[in-house]
């Protein structure tokens, strides 16, 4: 069969949303540069932060007159969003801007990222060329269990799946002997959430005595959080489904970015609106094709937002050559790590600096901390263990487990995740060469 | 009149109380009274010893978080109703007892109480005028 044939083929089955996935690479490439052209006009006419960078080196939008020109430009990294917090780097007036979204930022105050209608109706778009690419359609019935709320994720696939037609079960995250009766009763045919998330509903369905395997379920999209081709198998395995991994993150639109087609073999990047390079991680330097580093993303056609050259921190790489399926959109390899310090606790970024400025914010002096990951059921568990330093100490109960509390709540408020606080001993938490191991992740894939 | 108690932060889990106190004999310090306050994940350790500042000053070297708090050791009618008896004097002063404990030995053949008061000096002036007899610090440790 001639990849002809193939491309053929796949444009006959493809839902018409999907069409721009197939877009000719020279036209894809015009389509590229011209919007990538527009993008620095915007934030250069804009957003003063951005304007200043350019001014800087010298830089003027007409500077970039071929895809390669993007590597002129600098960097956006996340203490970019932190310092211009909240409204900073938007590129619309408020009066144009439908939606607000926050996630986590490195220390106590969250990112912000904004829609105007238009990026909404984009990273619609997306989703549904995510799903379409899954293989769902009209008739599906979606159980939607991303969280709802600030979090992209319940949202962002909300409305893609029912602009795709299929019948959308708004769960959001939690309650899963509830989420397993829905799925039953209802006979949902395709769930959304995190692969952990999942792999828990798996072992509380066997519990419960409901065999997954004679459910209609049979595809389910899993992001937020990276994950493994042996986890992979693991859920295909205990459920019959067809597993998909999907790509988003907050700062350039949400889930949706990227997804795999069915035949899994790398996530596909939406091209026309999400321009991909990977650089050295520690010199910033871009590199070709087929090599590993750090995923950088361009908006290239977001209104309210536009992210430049934004440092995912998130470590794969473009695959080179085209896939099976026909589609043009390039493919990035599964995400296995990052080049920065961030974990991510049931699809929720988390950064050690957030505790350390709760911890900072509630003691005045940074108590020597840790902490610890495990995963109990298939869920994500953080567990922050905090030394008692004489200044702490207090002799009533009272008084330390009220200590206790307030740093469980500072934290669930900063980091929008349930914490456990433990209290510990002087000096019993474990130190290397006298710097002091943050993070001890016990959680097996 | 006040006494000093040493009070210790551990974690709740097995053998965590054996350093301090192995520390403790290791040096001749008589523990004369030793409670525990417990939660599910940690304790705090109360100790009446015989040489307080010289346990403190050990402890801490060996990495302890220590606190002395200043406490009273009540002498307590060793009869029935002696305790309720004494709590009533504490009645609508607005005294809260943050703590209290019994201590092991009797003196002078009277029963002793630890108590820890929010306001300490305004229950050691409550008890005092109600005729009840607050033991010294060498009275209890002799």
């Amino acid at each position: 069969m001639t990849m002809n044939s193939v491309l053929e083929t796949s444009f006959a089955d493809c839902h018409p949303a999907s069409v721009p996935d197939y877009t000719p690479l020279a036209e894809l490439r015009a389509l590229q540069l011209r919007r990538l052209q527009s993008v620095v006009t915007r934030g250069f006419q804009n957003v003063e932060h951005f304007r200043n960078r350019l001014v800087e080196r010298r830089l003027k939008p007409d500077d970039i007159r071929s895809l390669g020109d993007i590597a002129l430009l600098p960097f956006t990294l996340k203490s970019d969003l932190r310092d211009t917090y909240p409204f900073g780097l938007f590129a619309s007036p408020m009066k144009d801007v439908v939606r607000l979204h926050a996630s986590s930022g490195t220390t106590g105050k969250p990112i912000v990222v904004s829609y105007t209608k238009e990026d909404i109706a984009v990273w619609t778009s997306v989703l549904v060329r995510s799903f379409a690419g899954c293989g769902l359609h009209q008739g599906d019935i979606l159980q939607n269990a991303y969280g709802y709320g600030l979090f992209t994720g319940g949202l962002g696939a909300h409305y893609g799946a029912e602009a795709l037609g299929a019948a959308v079960v708004p769960t959001s995250g939690g309650n899963a002997d509830r989420q397993i009766m829905l799925m039953k009763d209802f006979g949902v045919t395709a769930i959304c959430c995190t692969p952990t998330y999942f792999l828990h509903l798996i072992d509380r369905a066997a519990e419960l005595g409901v065999n997954m395997k004679e459910l209609p379920l049979r595809a389910g999209v899993f992001g937020a959080e990276p994950w493994t081709e042996s986890m992979r198998r693991h859920i295909e395995n205990n459920s019959n489904i067809e597993a998909f991994d999907i790509y988003g993150l907050s700062e350039i639109i949400g889930p949706g970015v990227g997804c795999e087609c069915r035949r899994h073999q790398g996530l596909h990047i939406f091209e026309d609106h999400f321009y991909p390079e990977i650089v050295d991680p520690e010199t910033g330097d871009p590199l070709p094709d087929g090599s590993e580093g750090e995923l950088v993303l361009t908006t290239l056609s977001k209104q309210a937002m536009p992210m430049i050259r934004y440092r995912t921190r998130d470590i794969t790489m473009i695959m080179t050559g085209q896939c099976e399926c026909g589609r043009t959109m390039r493919r990035i390899g599964r995400i296995g790590r990052r080049s920065d310090d961030m974990l991510i606790i049931r699809g929720v970024n988390v950064f050690p600096s957030q505790v350390e400025s709760v911890l900072l914010q509630i003691e005045g002096t940074l108590p020597n901390y840790q902490i610890l990951l495990t995963r109990e059921q298939g869920l994500d568990q953080m567990e922050v263990q905090v030394e008692v330093t004489p200044n702490m100490f207090n002799d009533k109960i009272g008084a330390l487990q009220g200590l206790q509390s307030r740093i469980q709540s500072a934290l669930d408020h900063v980091l929008g995740i349930r914490v456990r606080v433990a209290l510990v001993e002087a000096h019993s938490l474990a130190r290397s060469e006298g710097k002091a191991k943050r993070v001890i992740d016990r959680r097996t894939s | 009149m006040k006494i000093q108690q040493i009070s210790l932060f551990i974690e709740n889990k097995p053998g965590h109380i054996t350093a301090p106190a192995q520390l403790l004999a290791d040096e001749g310090i008589d523990l004369r009274s030793l409670y525990l306050a417990d939660t599910e994940k940690f304790g705090i350790v109360r100790m009446i010893v015989s040489e307080w500042q010289k346990a403190a000053a050990l402890l801490e070297a060996h990495g302890f978080v220590v606190k002395i708090t200043e406490v009273l050791a009540v002498e307590v009618p060793d009869r029935p109703g002696g305790l309720a008896h004494l709590l009533s004097a504490l009645d609508e002063s607005g005294i809260n007892i943050e703590y209290m404990y019994a201590f092991p030995y009797l003196c002078g053949g009277q029963a002793i109480m630890i108590f820890r008061f929010n306001d300490l000096d305004a229950g050691m002036e409550r008890l005092q005028s109600a005729g009840i007899n607050l033991l010294a610090s060498d009275e209890l440790l002799k």
